[in-house]
């Protein structure tokens, strides 16, 4: 059965301080594309009717039933989904606490929920006439599963990735080169996935009229955090729906890495009004939050305009964005998608950080353990999983979003462990 | 506090006094002149060649002055503004470095006016009714801010407008008709017509359909309207005169600056003068 009770847990964790009626909750923009004060369109005028284009032909799509099964048919039959819902038991049994799940989104074709999303959008390009496609990668999921879209549609596609990203996550690249997708180098400021997405906002503003830019995280102006969030909800859904068919209960913790923040908030959504879950976002803490070494924009930025949108944001006192550091490529990310930082403020959601050494610990552990190798990304809520979980009864349930698959981070791996 | 440095007491019902902007724009009229609207990076290559650059655009014939304030993500811009973004980051420039060089400027007796161009965050940073303010006092007269469109401009229209400040607020070839009329009934001092789909930086050839572009703008306000972006040489100059009041040149003039970064102070300056001379034809 559904867990009824709202006040069961008020010791859930140390420091959560839900101030929001938990069963009523919902997360919707306005018609400015503002979650509360966070969002919005601060774009320049070369793109904003594009972006009210992308809104109405969006908006439209959503109406449509022909779209919406065109994309249930390949979520399922491309995509592989449903991802499993998998009890680690082994795991479980070594951290000896709380019960941990894992939602198998590195099972998903490409090997990330990254696809989620790349397919949403890719099939709203080719709807509204668009051949030509861009895209932003940190990691190069992104990457990958764009430039896996755009070739199951005929699209052309580029994708913009910083020289330090291509340098840490080869394989990806070679995956994206093969695929038949051109890889431009980003060689300004940190060369990490700002640069990336400032590049992908350029050409975007230039090419504007043909192109169709993929972003591929619930970043950026309005309505991509909607629209990104929109074609990663699936992963919630199916973790909400397999909870109560296996378990007869809905987990009381949902956990998910956050670097812009679109596993996290695909998990998050369809349990913001289940009151009794506590969800929770794993930033990336680097060498540590007091280094000043780290991406945890919600734990230690402050509010501010990057990428189009208003959110928590790493930034000096004059507002210059400051670079991010984090082993995890796909965290390596100075802001963070509007929507959090709203879950953040509302109370809904909290944010914790997991620095580059534990999400190391904790990649190897669920080698060991399970047979899986995580996503260096997903490492970091596997990692604040473990420590929640030794403190927390048998009786509880954590569920993990493990976002991707590891195979990509095994020269950072291997370089980091002095095993090469 | 801040806004006792206002010295431009607000005139709240009467007919405000018409902008220096406004002015300007006025009497090159009456003169009939395309107005020459020079952009500097403020510190870049380095604070010297600001503080002494204005003065020589002002002898080269410049008509405004765009000043730049660094950003170190400024996705408008193409790589030659990036460089010199970067450069005078680099050079620990800031927000208040620009007021302080407005301030400056005026102090030496600089008259022409002088219009701060930046992204959004460092001046939220700075603080909205802050930054206002003190561009009031330090004799900035008017803000362009190529991430804030119409939507997001409430805030900063309204405080430009209490401090009797111009906000200009940029148009594109994309920008559909409905757009037009909300950025004109938004803006004022001048509209600043991008000239192309896409980016700042020095290019060959203006775009073709500049004329049915600007026509279509046109049609909607009395303000000047003034033409960036890829906008190099006399020739372009020239051209856009014959169908708008301004021409603001940015990455020709930074590229020339960028050729000459070790030159002593005194060759840069020349240069800079000399360019912006040459702008005229």
């Amino acid at each position: 059965m559904t867990p009824t009770g709202t006040t069961t847990d008020q010791d859930a964790t140390a420091n959560s301080a839900f101030r929001v009626p938990r069963s009523a909750f919902t997360s919707e923009p306005d018609v400015r594309g503002r979650f509360g004060e966070f969002g919005g369109k601060y774009a320049p005028e070369t793109v904003m009717g594009a972006l009210d284009e992308l809104e109405a032909a969006y908006e439209e799509a959503l109406k449509d039933p022909t779209f919406m099964a065109e994309f249930a048919r390949l979520e399922a039959e491309y995509v592989g989904r449903p991802t499993p819902f998998y009890h680690a038991k082994a795991l479980t049994k070594r951290i000896g606490g709380a019960q941990i799940y894992l939602k198998r989104e590195d099972l998903a074709h490409t090997g990330s929920h990254k696809i989620n999303n790349a397919l949403g959008q890719g099939l709203l390009a080719a709807r509204m006439g668009k051949k030509r496609i861009i895209a932003e990668t940190g990691a190069g999921q992104h990457g990958v599963a764009t430039a896996t879209i755009c070739a199951m549609l005929g699209l052309e596609c580029i994708v913009y990735m910083g020289e330090l990203d291509i340098a840490r996550q080869a394989p990806n690249v070679a995956r994206m080169r093969l695929l038949g997708a051109e890889v431009r180098p980003v060689s300004s400021g940190s060369r990490t996935l700002k640069d990336a997405t400032n590049e992908a906002i350029r050409d975007w503003v230039t090419n504007v009229e043909t192109t169709y830019y993929i972003i591929g995280s619930v970043v950026g102006m309005h309505p991509y955090p909607r629209m990104v969030r929109d074609f990663q909800v699936i992963i919630g859904k199916e973790s909400r729906e397999q909870s109560l068919h296996y378990l007869g209960a809905l987990p009381d913790y949902v956990i998910a890495c956050v670097g812009g923040g679109s596993n996290a908030i695909g998990i998050f959504h369809p349990f913001l009004g289940d009151g009794e879950v506590a969800l929770i976002g794993v930033e990336a803490a680097g060498h540590g939050i007091n280094s000043g070494q780290h991406a945890a924009s919600l734990t230690a930025g402050q509010v501010g305009v990057l990428h189009g949108a208003k959110s928590y944001l790493l930034q000096d006192e004059h507002g210059q964005v400051q670079e991010a550091h984090s082993i995890s490529a796909g965290l390596d990310y100075p802001g963070v998608g509007p929507e959090h930082s709203y879950l953040k403020d509302a109370g809904r959601a909290q944010y914790v950080s997991i620095t580059d050494a534990e999400a190391l610990e904790a990649f190897q552990l669920l080698c060991r353990t399970e047979g899986i190798i995580p996503a260096l990304e997903s490492a970091h809520a596997l990692a604040y999983a473990a420590k929640l979980a030794a403190e927390r009864p048998p009786e509880e349930i954590i569920l993990v979003n493990l976002s991707g698959r590891g195979d990509k981070d095994m020269n950072t791996v291997m370089t980091a462990l002095g095993m090469e | 506090m801040v806004q006792t440095l206002d010295t431009q007491p607000t005139q709240s019902n009467d007919t405000p006094r018409p902008s220096r902007i406004a002015e300007t724009f006025a009497r090159l009229k009456a003169e009939g002149r395309t107005a020459v609207l020079p952009y500097l990076t403020v510190g870049y290559p380095d604070l010297e060649t600001t503080l002494a650059g204005v003065p020589a655009i002002v002898r080269g014939g410049g008509d405004l002055i765009e000043l730049g304030m660094a950003f170190s993500d400024p996705l408008a811009d193409g790589v030659t503004v990036q460089k010199a973004n970067q450069r005078a980051l680099e050079n620990g420039v800031n927000t208040g470095t620009t007021i302080a060089v407005a301030r400056q400027l005026r102090a030496e007796g600089v008259e022409i006016p002088l219009i701060a161009m930046g992204y959004i965050n460092p001046i939220m940073r700075y603080g909205i009714e802050r930054f206002v303010a003190d561009c009031a006092a330090a004799g900035i007269d008017g803000l362009i801010v190529p991430d804030l469109p119409p939507e997001e401009s409430d805030e900063l229209v309204e405080t430009c407008r209490r401090h009797g400040r111009d906000f200009i607020m940029l148009l594109a070839p994309t920008s559909p008709e409905r757009r037009i009329k909300e950025v004109v009934r938004r803006a004022s001092g001048f509209i600043y017509c991008i000239s192309l789909t896409g980016i700042t930086g020095a290019r060959a050839e203006l775009q073709e359909g500049l004329a049915d572009y600007l026509a279509r703008i046109r049609r909607y306000t009395d303000l000047p309207l003034v033409v960036g972006f890829g906008i190099s040489t006399a020739k372009h100059v020239a051209q856009v005169g014959e169908l708008a009041e301004g021409a603001i040149v940015a990455s020709a003039l930074l590229n020339r600056l960028a050729e000459i970064e070790d030159a002593p102070l005194p060759d840069r300056i020349a240069a800079i003068e000399t360019f912006v001379r040459g702008l005229r034809g």
